[in-house]
């Protein structure tokens, strides 16, 4: 075995159950947000629950940097790994008020580990005026908040989120998202997501591990994920770019500058967009939004044109009539950008990987 | 009407004092095979197994079960013959002897309520207290008990009121020792089977009152917390 990465942890378990099977090797870089990506019944809560030691395999193994959670005889149980549980349902504690339950586990934690505190984390959440409120007068949206901020609390190791959106409508969801993206940037606490969400991955995933019948299939950055044709997150509604960088201040037209002057998007103002302004932010872009010009076109209404070279051509994913081409395009700034077309015009244009073109970007959704 | 005798008060005694001390003896029994039943691993085959056995008492005429116990506990019984190798005394005719018998009981009515309890509350929020940092005692006192502060009640209140309602087990284990083993339902047998109307009169009508009293604090405190219904 190699030296073991000390930033790391590391699972191998096998587990096996009527009808399914899980069998995992492999080691997690804990830094930013960890996607565990498939559909349901991949196995990827249960992955998700022998790192918290909610299941105890036989023979498996857990190691968290260089400490031993699981390994023979070893089995450090939940209550000392120091790691903080967000489920899809409300799991707050109904005889406890939100400031009950937000300081439940922060009481548990021994002083000296405590880096998190009630003002800061109930201001990063937004719900410093809930606090005297008891948990079921909550709506869904605050519920997840404060169960966030309980786990926050115990100034975790680690963080495990099992579908934490998934039972919220998409309103609320978009409501919670900020929280969830700001999360690893301000309190550098590494997290595992668990979900099956592509659009929950593009937003906060820093990389995904892409699981399939109880196998992990492939880890790998975010942007790799979303560079290739044949990617999982493109299987059901078809592909699309995300693009990361700088937001910049409107202009008198209220449209925000976004990424390098080589690969310069004008995005229209939002609300959320003129928060975020000079922040790292990310663009969302389908693939089926994107045309391709061999000349810049001079009398047309997009606004984003942005200069490309065409790197690859595929079979679009996430299609059941009649089959489209992908094109996967590069962008000046080393940034892919997708492009979804049909076969006659591909042949009509001549395109080949390795042909300078002009993207012609008709909608962007800036995700906030 | 109430001028008891001192035979009746000595009855009275001996039934609440049963009824105390089950009740106390399988609130701790039947927490942990509640839990079990409810949330536990292991065997399907197993854990059915072990729901019939705690249902047993229900359906088993309480003579069979004294009759056994008899055997058991008796001094010619494994049970009995060992405690008195031991130097102690077997367990037949005794106030510990229908205490067992009591426990075994009312075993089905303790469980019962606790387990629904149980099913209700679900693995979650002590998962979630787990990963708050609380140990197993903790996440017991601050979790599970007041999330199902009900379903305790309810498995008191009707050990409680179970035992006070023993006959065919008592009968059978613990013949009718005043102030040993002799309780309120063997009581009014024997005053019955004297002719003594009167005394069996009022001795059943108090235990009625008392039970009516029971059940309804118990509904009153159920929709109160609308928590487990009986």
């Amino acid at each position: 075995m190699t030296r073991p990465d000390p930033d790391t942890l590391r699972i191998k378990a096998r587990l096996e159950r009527p009808g399914f099977a899980l069998d995992v090797d492999t080691a997690f870089p804990l830094e930013g947000v960890t996607a565990l990506f498939g559909r349901s019944g991949c196995g990827k809560t249960t992955l998700l629950r022998i790192i918290a030691g909610l299941e105890h395999p036989p023979g498996g193994e857990v190691h968290f940097r260089d400490t031993a959670w699981q390994s023979g005889k070893t089995f450090i149980p939940l209550h000392r790994r120091r790691v903080g549980l967000v489920f899809q349902e409300s799991t707050l504690l109904p005889h406890l008020s939100v400031r009950g339950n937000l300081l439940y586990g922060y009481k548990r934690t021994p002083e000296p580990l405590r880096r998190l505190h009630l003002d800061e984390v109930a201001r990063l959440l937004g719900i410093d005026d809930l606090l005297e409120r008891r948990a079921d007068q909550l709506s869904g949206g605050q519920r997840q908040r404060v169960a966030l901020g309980r786990a926050l609390l115990t100034s975790p190791d680690l963080l495990l989120l099992d579908e934490p959106l998934n039972a919220l409508d998409t309103q609320t969801k978009r409501e919670i998202m900020p929280f969830l993206a700001r999360l690893s940037e301000e309190t550098g606490i590494p997290s595992l997501l668990v979900t099956h969400a592509p659009d929950e991955v593009e937003r906060l995933a820093t990389r995904v591990a892409f699981m399939h019948d109880g196998q992990l299939e492939r880890l790998e950055p975010l942007r790799e994920a979303l560079a290739r044709a044949d990617s999982p997150l493109f299987r059901d509604e078809g592909a699309v770019s995300v693009l990361q960088g700088e937001l910049g201040p409107a202009d008198e037209h209220g449209l925000h500058p976004f990424g390098p002057p080589e690969a310069r998007y004008r995005v229209p103002s939002t609300p959320s967009a003129t928060n975020s302004a000079g922040r790292p932010a990310r663009l969302r872009i389908d693939a089926r939004d994107v045309s391709i010009a061999l000349s810049p076109p001079q009398d047309v209404s997009i606004l984003n044109i942005i200069p490309v070279t065409i790197e690859s051509l595929d079979e679009a994913p996430g299609h059941h009539g009649p089959a489209r081409v992908l094109a996967v395009c590069r962008q000046d700034d080393g940034q892919t950008l997708m492009a979804e077309l049909t076969h006659l015009s591909t042949k009509r244009l001549r395109l080949k990987p390795g042909t300078r073109a002009h993207a012609l970007v008709k909608s962007v959704a800036f995700l906030d | 009407m109430f001028d008891l005798s001192p035979t009746d008060w000595m009855a009275i005694e001996v039934t609440l004092k049963l009824a105390l001390y089950t009740t106390l003896i399988l609130l701790v029994i039947a927490t942990p095979i509640a839990w079990w039943l409810a949330n536990g691993r292991g065997s399907p085959g197993v854990r059915t197994a072990v729901q019939a056995l705690v249902a047993l008492p229900l359906v088993l005429p309480p003579t069979v079960l004294g009759f056994y116990l008899l055997v058991l506990l008796g001094p010619a019984g494994p049970v009995g013959s060992t405690l008195e190798s031991w130097g102690l005394n077997h367990l037949a005719f005794t106030f510990q002897g229908i205490l067992i018998g009591s426990v075994i009981y009312s075993l089905p009515f303790a469980v019962q309520p606790l387990q629904q309890a149980f099913a209700n509350l679900g693995r979650r929020p002590v998962e979630i207290a787990g990963s708050l940092g609380a140990g197993r005692i903790d996440r017991f006192v601050t979790v599970i008990l007041p999330m199902t502060r009900g379903g305790f009640i309810v498995a008191a209140t009707l050990a409680f009121a179970h035992t006070l309602g023993e006959f065919g087990v008592i009968l059978m284990l613990g013949g009718a020792i005043p102030g040993e083993t002799q309780v309120l339902s063997i009581l009014i047998y024997d005053h019955a089977e004297a002719m003594d109307f009167d005394s069996a009169h009022r001795l059943s009508f108090g235990l009625l009152i008392f039970a009516f009293a029971v059940l309804f604090i118990v509904y009153a405190i159920n929709r109160r917390f609308d928590t487990v219904r009986l």
